[in-house]
């Protein structure tokens, strides 16, 4: 009996934590939106998304966040590009073909890699990758989309690689058995039947990875350039909207037109990596429904 | 489980005791704001905590806005400002019944820093203008070589691009392709990897690996500021609600002393004697 009470007290506990979590969400949505609502009062939404021109501070303001939109998009496309190969084939390899001891080796260095801080990604960026990138390519400068995009792209890499591994390896193994005794070899049962049979588990994890990439701040604040315009090049510099949060949040004005449209591109960001979730949740779903 | 609660309680009643301290104050000074007067606040506390050793002076920084958002919530004691208070501030201040009182500490140059590379070594304010403005985009147009200029500004509400913008701008918007770099550490870097590069920081920030520019024929440097004669140098603040008391005092007034000026100096800020 005594115990009994134990065990509910403990379960009330967690219980009470696991709901800490849904009221912080709930508290940050309703600032978020309290704050950024209000610049909607002097510049209309379309305006507000389709405007080529950032001028936060200047009378009159501009508050057009078209290229800081593109510029996110951009350089996560470009992550992506880069992080989607590598990180679905590692997890192929890691879940298929590698041995135990390789397998063993590979996975915890991988997720290690989600364990570096983004400024120590940005700071390598800063001082390794975008001079390299700028004496490759004979640039004017190597802070720009492609510098961000290779290192945002390397940072997706755990996310994509662990989540595509878990989808992999959860295809039942009667999949397997029923190629092999159809006469398949190994690299046709991986490529026509496990993998396909995973694919909206490695959905998911490519929808996390674009969300992990488009929320990336400290790194695109110090490598991408930080140019608000709308890029001609992958190699021109480029601003995300991350970028600009942070780096205008800490002098802004609290309370003025500049800080609600912050908060308003936060919004926005918010809303796009709640799409993602969703539309991951949703491929996930499907994948175990799939699979049963 | 019963010990893993057990340190949770334990977590929680350090973390109450650690709060509480905060709010004891008396020998406690939390200061706040502008990242260009950073450097300056933090020596100065570090020394001023020497000779003190009973005092507890905290040094954040943040930003100008920060800060004086801080003041006015009555989170910290002086705001460190590299502007004088705007208009919209002061509304709020009053309206929460605060009054700040600036404190002029220290004067400060923006410097105009190239690669060490480029032939250019004077500008004009009007051609400085013309380039952040993005009327020029070659070097060959300025009498330098034929590449192109990347020109590197700060984040539109950094301290040091408002006052840059409003004494080397007049206050005309910066080409919207103009790099972005949030810090004076991070501009400094950025001009000594890229050979077109021009950007500004404040004048603690040269060094040998960038070239300074003379503007409009005078050189930055700790001279040319106290005279006056340096185009683009500015008044650098610590904030305080009324006039300062108790402790609040003792540190402005120490950072006015010549041993406090003299940290302002090493600090590569330009001191007011």
């Amino acid at each position: 009996m005594k115990r009994e009470r134990r065990e509910n007290l403990i379960q009330k506990i967690f219980c009470l934590f696991s709901m800490l979590s849904i009221l912080f969400l709930l508290g940050i949505v309703i600032v978020l939106f309290k704050e950024g609502l209000p610049i909607f009062r002097k510049i209309s939404l379309v305006k507000f998304l389709s405007g080529r021109l950032w001028y936060p501070t200047y009378e009159p303001p501009d508050f057009g966040i078209l290229p800081l939109l593109l510029g996110s998009l951009w350089v996560t496309l470009g992550a992506l590009i880069i992080a989607v190969p590598l990180g679905v084939s590692a997890a192929i390899y890691i879940s298929e073909a590698a041995q135990p001891r390789i397998k063993g080796l590979i996975k915890p260095v991988i997720e290690l890699l989600a364990g570096i801080p983004s400024v120590v990604y940005g700071f390598f960026g800063m001082v390794i990758v975008a001079p390299w990138v700028q004496n490759f390519f004979g640039l004017p400068v190597g802070l720009n989309a492609f510098t961000a995009s290779i290192l945002l792209g390397i940072m997706a890499i755990p996310t994509i690689t662990s989540i595509s591994e878990d989808a992999i390896s959860s295809v039942p193994k009667s999949f397997k058995e029923a190629s092999y005794a159809l006469g398949a070899n190994r690299w046709e049962t991986t490529v026509k039947i496990t993998v396909p049979a995973a694919a909206s588990g490695i959905s998911t994890a490519i929808i996390l990875g674009m969300g992990r990439a488009v929320g990336e701040t400290m790194t695109v604040l110090m490598v991408a350039g930080g140019a608000a315009v709308i890029p001609r090049s992958i190699f021109r510099p480029v601003r995300t909207m991350t970028a600009t949060i942070a780096a205008e949040m800490g002098e802004t004005v609290v309370g003025g037109d500049h800080y609600h449209a912050l908060f308003a591109i936060a919004i926005v960001l918010f809303m796009m990596t709640l799409v993602f979730n969703i539309i991951a949740d949703l491929l996930a779903q499907r994948f175990r429904r799939r699979l049963r | 489980m019963k010990r893993m609660i057990l340190q949770g309680i334990l977590g929680l009643s350090v973390l109450g005791l650690m709060t509480q301290g905060i709010c004891a104050e008396s020998n406690r000074l939390v200061i706040q704001g502008s990242t260009t007067v950073l450097p300056i606040a933090q020596n100065c506390a570090e020394v001023f905590m020497q000779n003190n050793p009973k005092i507890d002076i905290s040094v954040r920084g943040g930003g100008s806005g920060t800060g004086m958002a801080a003041l006015v919530d009555g989170i910290c004691d002086i705001a460190d400002s590299s502007r004088p208070i705007k208009s919209k501030e002061l509304e709020k201040a009053v309206s929460r019944k605060v009054d700040p009182v600036a404190h002029v500490v220290a004067m400060d140059g923006i410097a105009v820093i190239v690669n060490t590379s480029n032939p250019v070594s004077k500008l004009s304010l009007a051609q400085l203008k013309n380039i952040y403005t993005g009327k020029v985009s070659n070097w060959s147009q300025l009498g330098g070589e034929n590449k192109e200029l990347v020109v590197i500004s700060r984040d539109v509400a950094s301290g040091t691009y408002e006052c840059f913008s409003k004494l080397a701008l007049k206050k005309a918007r910066v080409r919207p392709d103009a790099l972005l770099q949030a810090s004076n550490a991070a501009v400094l870097s950025t001009v000594k990897r890229t050979k077109g590069a021009i950007g500004y920081v404040g004048m603690g920030y040269l060094s040998s690996d960038v070239k300074g520019l003379s503007v409009d024929g005078v050189r930055p440097s700790i001279e040319t500021v106290q005279k006056g004669t340096y185009p683009i140098s500015r008044p650098l603040f610590m904030y305080t609600n009324g006039k300062p008391k108790g402790l609040a005092k003792d540190f402005i007034d120490f950072v006015l002393s010549e041993d406090g000026q003299r940290i302002v100096g090493k600090q590569g800020f330009v001191s007011l004697k």
